[in-house]
C-alpha cells in the first residue's frame, strides 16, 4: 500500500478537543482534588536554579523562600511531573501527525529574529503576570473556572480582554 | 468518595504517577487541537481562528458540569476541591499583563510546552522568557508584594461570593458558551483568511 503524505496541519475538531480536555480536568479533580497547571513548573525551575547557584540569596528572598523546604527539592512538585508528561504527550501527538522538527514559526511578513524577540518579551510578561495573578491560563483560568472560582473567571476575562485591547499593536506579527 | 487521593481511596504515592499520566493526556490533547501553533492560537485575537475559545470554553463547561453532576450523585465533594485564593487586584493586573504577553508571543505556558515538545524554537525562547519573568518578579518581590498579597478575598467561588445557585450558574455559562461559539463562527466567515 502506498503511503501518502497527509496534511500535517489538520487538527482535531475544537469541540472534540475541548470535550476531552474537560474530561481530563474532571479526572484530575476527581483523583487529586486539584486542577491542571503549567506556569508553576517554570516557577519551580527558577527557584531550583537560584537555590543551586546562590543558596543564601534564595533563602533570604521573601518569594523564593516560600517554595524552598529542607527535606525536598523545589523540583519535587506535582506540576513538574505533570509538565514532563505534557512534553511526552505533545511529542506523541506531534510525532503521529508528522509535525516534529526544528523550526521557528512566524508570519511570512516578519523576520525570524523579530519573532524570537517577541516570543522572549511575551514570555517575560507572561512570567511576571502569572506570578502576580498566581497562575496562568491552565491553572488559574481553566481549572479555576471549572470549580467556579471567582479568581478563575476574573483572570480569564482580564487575559482575553487585554489580549483583544492589545491585539491592534501586535497585528503586524500575525496578520 | 472523591477526591480520591486526599480522601485516601488511592494511596498518596500515586500522586506523582498520576501527574505524569495526566500530563501526557493534557499534552496530547493540546497538541492535537493545534495549540502547538502560535499562529493558530493568536487567531482568537484577530478573528481568523477561534480554536482557543472553543477548546477552552468547551473544556470549562464540560468540567464544571461534570464536577457538579458527580457532586450531585455523591461521587465527589465539590467543597473539598482546591479553589485558588482570589486577590482582586492581583488577578486583574496579573491577567492584564498575561494578556499582553499572550498576544505578543502567541503562547500561554501550557501550549508553549507542547510546542517545545515538537521542536519549535520560538516556544523554547518563550519558555526562557517566562523563566526570566519569574526571576524578575522574585528579585523585585518587595515592589510587587502589596499587589501580590493585597485585596485578599479568600478561596471563593461564585457560589460563596455572590450566593448564586451553582446549577443555574453553570446552565447560564453553557448558554453563554454556545452563543459565543455561534457568533464567533459568524465573525470568522467575515474575516480574511490567514493561512499558516
Amino acid at each position: 500500500m502506498k503511503v501518502t503524505e497527509k496534511n500535517r496541519h489538520i487538527y482535531w475538531n475544537p469541540y472534540f478537543g475541548g470535550f476531552l480536555l474537560g474530561l481530563i480536568v474532571l479526572f484530575t479533580f476527581y483523583t487529586t482534588g486539584r486542577g491542571l497547571g503549567a506556569s508553576g513548573a517554570m516557577k519551580s525551575s527558577v527557584v531550583a536554579v537560584v537555590e543551586q547557584v546562590a543558596p543564601s540569596h534564595a533563602e533570604n528572598n521573601a518569594y523564593y523562600s516560600k517554595f524552598i523546604s529542607e527535606d525536598k527539592s523545589p523540583l519535587n512538585t506535582w506540576l513538574i511531573f505533570e509538565v514532563i508528561g505534557m512534553l511526552i504527550g505533545g511529542m506523541i501527538s506531534g510525532g503521529l501527525s508528522g509535525r516534529i522538527g526544528w523550526r521557528v514559526q512566524h508570519s511570512p511578513k516578519i523576520t525570524k529574529r523579530r519573532r524570537l524577540y517577541f516570543a522572549l518579551g511575551g514570555g517575560m510578561l507572561f512570567g511576571i503576570g502569572a506570578q502576580i495573578g498566581r497562575g496562568c491560563t491552565s491553572g488559574a483560568a481553566l481549572s479555576g473556572m471549572s470549580v467556579l472560582s471567582v479568581g478563575g473567571f476574573l483572570i480569564t476575562i482580564t487575559i482575553f480582554g487585554t489580549g483583544y485591547l492589545a491585539a491592534y499593536f501586535f497585528r503586524k506579527n500575525w496578520i | 468518595m472523591g477526591p480520591l487521593i486526599p480522601n485516601g481511596v488511592i494511596p498518596y504515592e500515586w500522586n506523582n504517577i498520576l501527574a505524569i499520566l495526566i500530563g501526557i493526556a493534557f499534552g496530547f490533547v493540546l497538541e492535537s487541537s493545534g495549540f502547538s501553533s502560535s499562529r493558530k492560537l493568536a487567531g482568537v485575537f484577530y478573528g481568523y481562528d477561534f480554536a482557543v475559545l472553543k477548546v477552552f470554553f468547551t473544556a470549562a463547561v464540560v468540567a464544571s458540569i461534570g464536577l457538579y453532576y458527580m457532586d450531585y450523585l455523591g461521587y465527589i465533594s465539590v467543597g473539598e476541591l482546591y479553589v485558588q485564593p482570589t486577590y482582586l487586584w492581583g488577578a486583574i493586573i496579573g491577567g492584564a499583563v498575561m494578556g499582553v504577553g499572550f498576544v505578543a508571543a502567541g503562547f500561554c505556558p501550557g501550549t508553549a510546552i507542547t510546542s517545545v515538545a515538537i521542536g519549535k524554537i520560538d516556544a523554547m525562547v518563550y519558555i526562557v522568557g517566562i523563566m526570566i519573568g519569574v526571576f524578575i518578579f522574585s528579585e523585585f518581590y518587595t515592589l510587587f508584594q502589596p499587589l501580590y498579597e493585597g485585596s485578599y478575598l479568600g478561596n471563593i467561588t461564585v457560589v460563596d461570593y455572590f450566593g448564586v445557585n451553582p446549577y443555574i450558574f453553570i446552565f447560564c455559562l453553557t448558554i453563554v458558551a454556545l452563543l459565543a461559539f455561534f457568533f464567533t463562527d459568524m465573525i470568522r466567515k467575515k474575516v480574511k483568511k490567514v493561512f499558516y
